[in-house]
Parts: structure tokens; sequence; C-alpha cells
């Protein structure tokens, strides 16, 4: 895989990413489920397999003995009995699909309803009861309290995270392991769909509409995620990545991304890359670490990422081409190409994005 | 054929252009039909190329999405939807002992206008790309903002030519009630008659709901009106449900006349009665009545809420039932009697397995949180395609094959046929089965290209392998049509099939008027019952007469021209710099459209008589 070798060269060797890396491929497939929601739609997937497999048998059966058997020979003049039918096969073949949708129309609603689940609320409410539920009750209080709300906004073509704490991350979602996170989406400009395979369903991102969804990764790691609902040409581009950690380096994460800005030390190139970032109107649309506006991905924690605009293996060639071109990538993104800017400030301004990480450099 | 018309002067092309006869138009929607269903299946063809290879660079994103949007549109609006037309136009009338539909103008109305709208909806080629947001023109991707010309083509082609199939569908309404023969009671008539009532009702009811949500996008998009612009206080949801409340009958109305078709042949080359008759009928009331009830399966991920969500799944697992009825009553239809396989009669029983793999699918799509799953992914492409590859075209090859002797006169090669039906069907299940874990392992549907190192190559390259080998077998049949109209005996018999309704008991070639007299139908499957309780004819329910017809006329076309013309004329106001102004095109569109329907309203026109004399010398000919 492309991608992971420019990861390996480029990136500073933090040992949590070191650990990513060791996990080798992202989790994509929802054959092999990471949370309990994909687990569940999983199960019954395979429940309803059963439940097909059988009707596909007794059908297949008949078919292959009623073409066999009854085929009419050659010279055989006769006309078989004409049977109007028979009640009482039609009622066997109604009563007993009924019976076999029952047994899947159970967990179909039941699920329905365990997937609807909505977010607890944040104020934190119990406390008050007491005996052998109040343990239980404060526990999930303080789950209450600490449940992880993220706000996603799809846009043509990325994906836009905002956290609680007041930060915003671009393409790439961190969420703690062991945990339900839920997830308010809506849309930006026209329909996406919010889908990580491994972790769970999807929901649709609506412009003018707030849906949620809650997905539990229990295994930390990288889940892919991608955008299910065509959204223009570079739909099939507009992939992101959900970042199992465990509770505590989740936490530093939040941390480190709702510090202040680190400015480059002076007279760097990367200052130099900071300077040419606001004077040619990057952060008109990238913020960084709060500051500016998000029309375009938040580039906070840019160099953390292992793709460029989701999609494309990360090294400064691409980088660069990427900024000169980015049309030539992704067809019909909105971010404004510079093909004419000089070679000193490109490299300047590639300087300066390597260093927008959140990670610990050592 | 037609040697006796009054107006036997006219030329070869005129009377193409001109002609009411149910036969005639016919062979116009079976052409119509297959041009555009090989145009679109070429589009297929191009996009399975660009997913043979991961990270292909075949076509452009944009390019992609313009085949998809036309391959989905043409395909049910302008290949199948057609192609059943021509069915039930040819066959119809001739299963129920009449002369020609209640309309025959409306008839000839209906082709031109669906004919027109769908050269509409294909020019947008030439003026920028066509369409470009997925058949189902979700908004806000179809909205001015996002899409250009294309949508407009889509809008308004769209409009035109579904106009052209709801009269078409009045007509096939008012025919099977008033012009049944003597004798032809409701539950006498056979499958496929009934199932074209029952979808001529469904295009009724459905088609409206299209026509209008596409007239609120097309005030969006040409006269700046907000239906479904969520900045400006509009829904976008809302547009998902107007048209899925069409969109899902849709499935519906062609896939019961291809099940009317199997009901067709499967009997006739079982040689036995279809079994459950009664059984079957009510099935297919209660596939169209729940058809209506389905639609937010479509929209399970909108987030509609777990209330809604679980009373359409019911609702959906529901249309299990009646279809099982139909596919347990086809088999046992074929236990017991003696199969012939033939072309028609391969294609119409693996019909039956074929189906029944897309049916389960669709069962398993009705259980929500899983569909959370399988929306918009390769499975659900897998499903669909199941459905309506493994159902409608199977059931209009399967059609195609059997009817073709009546129609022109001699029958399709049957090596030919065999081979093209081995091909097909390997072809299909290559193509479309593996696509099933293709979306379970995440492949979202309507991408243009996916990343390698995801493990999706081998299983996309299969896929587009299939394809071909289905393209090759679809060559096939187009050769077959072409060797078999030169070298294929002509048909002399009236029954080639040894079939047991009553259009075999018509010469071949049929003559204009189909029955010299109406027959007396006195029993299910009538042909059949006279051949083993009568004397093998018809008992005729009328003495013989002149015979009383309609007279051919441009004006369909004309209509079908005008209504073009406008359409262009409103998609022109949404282009820059016109070399003639909109409203001169517009103006021009209404004045043809509306002035022939004033010269139709004004002229009378009673038709004409052919002489019983006349009429005896052609019997005497054909028999």
């Amino acid at each position: 895989m492309k991608g992971r070798k420019g990861l390996l060269r480029f990136l500073p060797l933090s040992a949590m990413l070191l650990f990513l890396a060791g996990c080798g491929e992202d989790r994509l497939t929802a054959l092999d489920p990471y949370g309990p929601q994909a687990q569940w739609i999983f199960d019954n997937m395979i429940l309803s397999l059963y439940v097909m497999a059988l009707v596909i048998i007794v059908v297949f059966t008949l078919f292959f003995i009623a073409v066999v058997k009854f085929r009419r020979k050659p010279g055989d003049d006769e006309i078989p009995k004409q049977v109007e039918g028979s009640k009482t096969l039609e009622l066997t073949w109604t009563i007993i699909p009924i019976i076999l949708l029952v047994i899947l129309a159970v967990p179909t609603i039941a699920g329905t309803y365990y997937l609807a689940e909505e977010a607890p609320e944040a104020a934190g409410s119990s406390g008050e009861e007491e005996g052998e539920e109040a343990e239980e009750a404060a526990d999930a209080a303080a789950e209450g309290e600490d449940a992880v709300v993220i706000d996603v906004t799809g846009h043509q073509y990325w994906w836009q995270f905002d956290y609680p704490e007041g930060f915003t991350a671009g393409n790439e979602v961190y969420i703690p392991v062991g945990e339900k996170v839920w997830f308010n989406v809506t849309g930006n400009d026209v329909i996406h769909s919010f889908w990580v395979p491994a972790l769970g369903g999807k929901i649709d991102t609506i412009p003018g509409v707030e849906n949620s969804l809650w997905l539990q990764a229990d295994e930390p790691g990288v889940y892919k995620g991608k955008c299910a609902e065509l959204c223009g040409p570079s739909h099939a581009l507009m992939d992101f990545k959900v970042v199992a950690l465990e509770r505590d380096e989740y936490d530093a994460w939040v941390d480190s991304m709702s510090q202040e800005e680190e400015a480059p030390e002076e007279n760097s190139v990367a200052a130099e890359g900071r300077q040419v970032f606001e004077d040619q109107g990057c952060i008109g649309c990238h913020a960084v670490e709060g500051q500016g506006s998000a029309q375009g991905p938040t580039l906070t924690n840019f160099a953390d990422r292992d793709y460029i605009a989701g999609v494309i293996d990360f090294n400064n060639e691409n980088l660069e081409e990427w900024i000169r071109d980015p049309q030539s990538f992704k067809q019909g993104n909105n971010m404004q190409p510079y093909p004419d800017m000089s070679d000193e400030d490109m490299e300047a301004i590639i300087e300066y994005l390597n260093t927008l990480s959140v990670e610990d450099e050592e | 054929m037609a040697t006796a018309t009054a107006t036997k002067d006219k030329s070869v092309l005129w009377d193409w252009l001109t002609t009411v006869d149910h036969k005639k138009l016919a062979v116009l929607y079976l052409i119509a039909g297959t041009l555009f269903f090989v145009k679109a299946g070429m589009m297929a063809l191009f996009m399975r190329i660009q997913l043979m290879s991961a990270e292909n660079d075949f076509l452009t994103g944009q390019t992609f999405n313009e085949l998809i949007t036309m391959h989905g549109t043409i395909m049910l609006f302008l290949a199948a939807t057609p192609l059943i037309f021509a069915f039930m136009n040819f066959v119809i009338p001739l299963q129920i002992g009449a002369r020609d539909v209640a309309f025959p103008f409306v008839n000839a109305l209906g082709f031109w206008i669906f004919f027109f709208g769908g050269l509409l909806l294909s020019v947008s080629w030439f003026f920028g790309g066509g369409p470009d947001a997925g058949w189902t023109a979700y908004v806000p991707l179809s909205s001015g903002e996002y899409a250009d010309l294309g949508l407009d083509f889509y809008v308004l082609g769209l409009q035109v030519s579904g106009i052209g199939t709801l009269v078409s569908a009045i007509n096939f309404i008012v025919t099977i009630i008033n012009m049944r023969a003597p004798g032809m009671t409701m539950m006498r008539m056979p499958l496929f008659c009934w199932t074209g009532l029952v979808v001529s009702i469904l295009i009724v009811f459905a088609f409206t709901p299209l026509a209008a949500g596409l007239a609120l996008l097309m005030l969006d998009r040409i006269f700046g009106g907000q239906f479904f612009i969520p900045d400006m206080g509009g829904n976008a949801v809302l547009w998902q449900h107007i048209f899925w409340i069409f969109g899902h009958p849709e499935v519906y109305i062609l896939v019961l006349p291809a099940f009317g078709i199997i009901s067709e042949v499967i009997p006739a080359f079982s040689r036995k009665r279809l079994f459950g008759y009664t059984a079957m009928v009510f099935a297919t009331l209660v596939i169209a009545f729940l058809g209506f009830m389905v639609w937010v399966h479509h929209m399970f991920t909108v987030g509609l809420g777990p209330i809604t969500n679980s009373v359409f799944a019911i609702a959906t697992m529901g249309i299990a039932v009646p279809t099982g009825i139909k596919i347990f009553n086809w088999l046992f239809t074929m236990w017991g009697g003696k199969i012939t396989f033939n072309t028609a009669m391969l294609c119409a029983s693996s019909f039956v397995p074929t189906f029944v793999l897309g049916g389960v699918t669709g069962v398993m799509l009705a259980m929500v949180p899983v569909d959370y799953l399988y929306h918009d992914t390769y499975f659900v492409v897998a499903h669909f395609h199941y459905i309506i590859i493994g159902g409608i075209v199977l059931g209009l090859l399967a059609g195609t094959y059997y009817w073709y002797p009546k129609m022109f006169g001699h029958k399709l090669n049957e090596k030919l046929g065999i081979l093209m039906f081995w091909l097909f069907y390997i072809g299909f299940h290559m193509t479309f089965f593996i696509q099933h874990i293709l979306g379970l392992i995440g492949m979202p549907r309507r991408v243009y290209t996916y990343l390698e190192g995801q493990g999706m190559e081998t299983m996309n390259l299969v896929s587009s392998i299939g394809s071909f080998v289905m393209g090759a077998a679809i060559l096939v049949l187009v050769i077959n049509v072409v060797y078999s109209a030169f070298n294929s005996e002509r048909i002399t018999v009236n029954d080639p099939w040894d079939a047991r309704t009553l259009e075999w008991s018509t010469p071949t070639p049929i003559p204009e008027y189909n029955f010299a007299q109406t027959p007396q139908v006195r029993s299910l499957d009538p042909w059949f019952y006279e051949k083993v309780h009568g004397d093998g004819t018809m008992k005729p329910a009328e003495p013989m007469t002149d015979i009383h017809m309609p007279n051919g006329s441009i004006l369909p076309f004309v209509i079908g021209l005008g209504l073009f013309t406008w359409g262009f004329g409103m998609v022109m106001m949404n282009m820059e710099n016109t070399i003639v102004p909109p409203f001169l095109v517009i103006g021009t569109g209404v004045i043809l459209t509306f002035g022939s329907m004033l010269i139709r309203s004004i002229k009378e026109d009673h038709g004409y008589h052919i002489p019983l004399e006349q009429v005896k010398k052609i019997e005497k000919e054909v028999s």
C-alpha cells in the first residue's frame, strides 16, 4: 500500500502512530465488525441469511426436480392433467412465509429502536437515587457528562468534525475506544451520507436537517469511512478516517487540539510558510488552531494525517501538486488552485504544513 | 398485411408515422425500446470498463456520473417501459379478442409523446453533457446551484415522456375494461392482461406524483422557485418522498408485466394451465396495493425516526408474501407438466430461481438496521439488478422469443437463441452476484473509482468480465434477429407453439382487423379449450359484417414534436446566448401542440369500413 510507505517516510515517529501503523490495513469491511452496532448488524444479517437460505433451498429443490422430471419426451403428445390449483398448498405457502417474516420482523423493530438511541443529556441530571440503583445511575450520569458528542458536517468533498471542546477537525475524527460516541450530522451543500462500515450503519447528512447516529469502537485502530450518497463528481473520493484511541490518549489528543497555536520559530522556513499561508489567503478557508474559517478542512493536525484531501498519499510532491492543481485529483472540489505560486513559497508552505501536528514530537 | 386499407397508396414511411394500428405501434415501441436499451447498455459497459481496475482513469468522475444517471433513467423510462408497452400493445387486444385498443389515436399519441420525450432527454449530450445527479435526481445536487443544463433536459424530457406513458396507460385501462370479447370475463382473462390492467392503474397513480415533482423541480430550476432549497426554507427531503412515491411503484410497473409474460410462457410450454390462477390474480392486486405503501424503505437512512422506519419495514416484508405465492404457483405449473425447453421457456423458467435470489435480498433490505449497512452500496446495486435483469429482462426476452412469430411471421433461430440465453445467464450472475459482497466490504454505489488496497480489485474485474459476456449475449440476439429475418422459415399456421390463449387463434400474419368475427370465449385459456373440447376453431360471437376501422393520422406525431419543441424552449431559458429567443421556441411548440389538438377536435373523423366482400377475401387468403 503506497499510502503506508509515504506515511512512514514522512511522519515524525511518535510512539502512538507507530502503534497505529503497526495495525496494518485500515479497517473497512463490514464483514469484520469492530463495535456493538456493527456486530448487531452483522449478526442479524447472518440470521436473515439463514432464513433466506431455507427459502432458496426449498425453491431451488422444487425447481430442479420439476425441470428434470417433467420434461416432454420427443413424440409425447399426451396432454398432462390440467390442475386448477390447491387451496391447501396456497395456504401453506402463504402462512409459512408469514412465520418466517415474523422471525425477521421482531429483531428488525427491536434493532431499529436500539440503534435510534439518542445522545444522553449533557447536564448531570440524576444523582438523587438511592440504594442499589444509585451506583448504576451515578455511572450512567458520569457517562452522560463524559459522552462524546461530535457535530459532523458533510461538504463537497470533505468532512468537518466539530468537537464540544470547541475545536474542529477535518477528514479525520478521533474517538475514544469502548464507549458510545454520538455524531450529530448535517450537510452543508448537498446530501452526503456518513458511513463507517466496520463500526456501524450509515446516516444521511442533509442540508437543513440534523440527524444523529452513535458508533462505538471496541478496539483502538483506524477505521475507514466513506460518503455513501452521490454528491458530485468526486463522490468516490470523499473518504475519511475514524481513529479510535484509548480514553487517556484521546483526552491528551483533545487537549493538544484545544491548545493555542505554537508559533513557528522566528525566521525559520516554517515561519515564512506561515506568512505565505496568510498572504495567499489559505487561512480564509482553512482554519489552524481555531483561527480562520471552516470553508475548507481545518489543518490544525494536518501533518498527522495519512492522506491529503482524504484520498491522496501524503508526501511533499503530492502536496505541491495538490496545491497547484486540486482539480486534477478531485474533480469539482472547491479549493482554489495556486498554479503560479513560486517554488520558494511552495517549499515554505509545505514546510509549514508539515509542522501542523498535535502529536508529541520527540 | 394491411392490404385492404382505404388509403392503400401511402408510402411506407408515411404509413408508419401515421399508423394507429396497435400491432404496428407495438413494433415501433419494440424498435424504440431496443435502441434505447442498447444505448444504455453500452453506457453500462463503459462504466464497467472504468471500474475494471482500481484508480482507473478511463472516465472522469463527471462523465461517470452522467453515465450512471443516463443508464438508469434510460433503462427504466425509455427501454423497459416501452418494451413492456410493446408487448402490452401487441398482445392485450388479441388476448381479449378485440380489434384494437379503445382509443387507437391516443395509442399513437402515447407512443410519439414518449418517443419525443426520450429524444429531448437524449439531446442533452449536445448541450454540455447529460444529467449527472443519478436517476433519482436528489436535490440539492440536482438544483440549479449544483447541476447544469443536463438536469433541465432530465426534468423536461421525463415530463414529456411521462405524459405519453400516462395517456397510454389510461388507454389500456379502458381497453381491458370495455373491449373484452363476449364470454371473456375478468376471471377468464389471461394473466398478462391482468398485469397489464394493474400496471396501467399503477401508472395513473404513480406517474402523476412524478409529474408534480418534476414540475416543482422545473419551477426551482427555471423559474427561481424554492421548494427544495433548504437555505430558502425549502425541504430537500420532500423531493425524495415525491420521487419514491412514484419510484417504488415504478418497479412494480415494470416487473408485474414481466410476471404476466412468465405466466403465459410457462403454461404454454408446460402444456398445463396456470396453477392457482385466482391466487395469482389476487397476489398481483396485493403487490400493486402494497407497492404504494413502502416507499420509505428507499429512505431508511434519511433519519425519519424509528416509528416510521418500523412501519415501512413491516409493509415491505409484507410484499414478500404475495410474491412468494407467485413463485410457488409457477413452480407448480411446471410440476406435472410436459415441459419443452426452447429459448422462451429457458428464459421464463430460469426467471423463477433468479427472481427468488433478488427477492430474498429484498427482504434482507427491509430489515431497517441492517439496511443501514446495505443502503447505497453495491449490495443494493446487485439486488435491484437481480430484480430488473433477472426479473424484467428475462421476462422480456421470454416474451420476445414467444411472441416473435406472431409479430413478424417467423421464429427466431433456436440455436442462436439458446447460445444467447446461456451467455446472458452466466454473464448476468457473474456480473451481479459478486456485487453483493462488494457492497458488504464497503464499496458505496455510484463511485467512479475505488482506491487500491481495499480488496475490491478482483471482484470488480470479475464483475466487468461478466458484463462483457452479457453484452456478447445481446449481440447474439441482434445477429439472431437479422439472421432469422432472412433465413427463418415463414410461419403459415396460426399457432406455432401449440399455445393456449386467444392471440394464437388469429391467422399469421394477422389481418389489420385482428378478428373477422369477434370470438365467443367459453373458458380460461379459450384457444386450448376449443382445441380440446371444440373443433379447434373459435366460435364467432357475431355475424360477419363490414368492419369499422380508424383512420391513420399524423397529428400524434405533430403533437409529440410540439411538446419536444416546447420542452426544448423551456430548457433554452437556462441557456446563455441562444440564437433565437426561448419564447419563440416555446411559442412554436405550444402552437404545434394545441393547434393539432384543435384540428383533431374540429375535424370530424369517423374512420372507414372494410366492406364484407373484402373481409371474406382476406380471410380466404390467410386460411
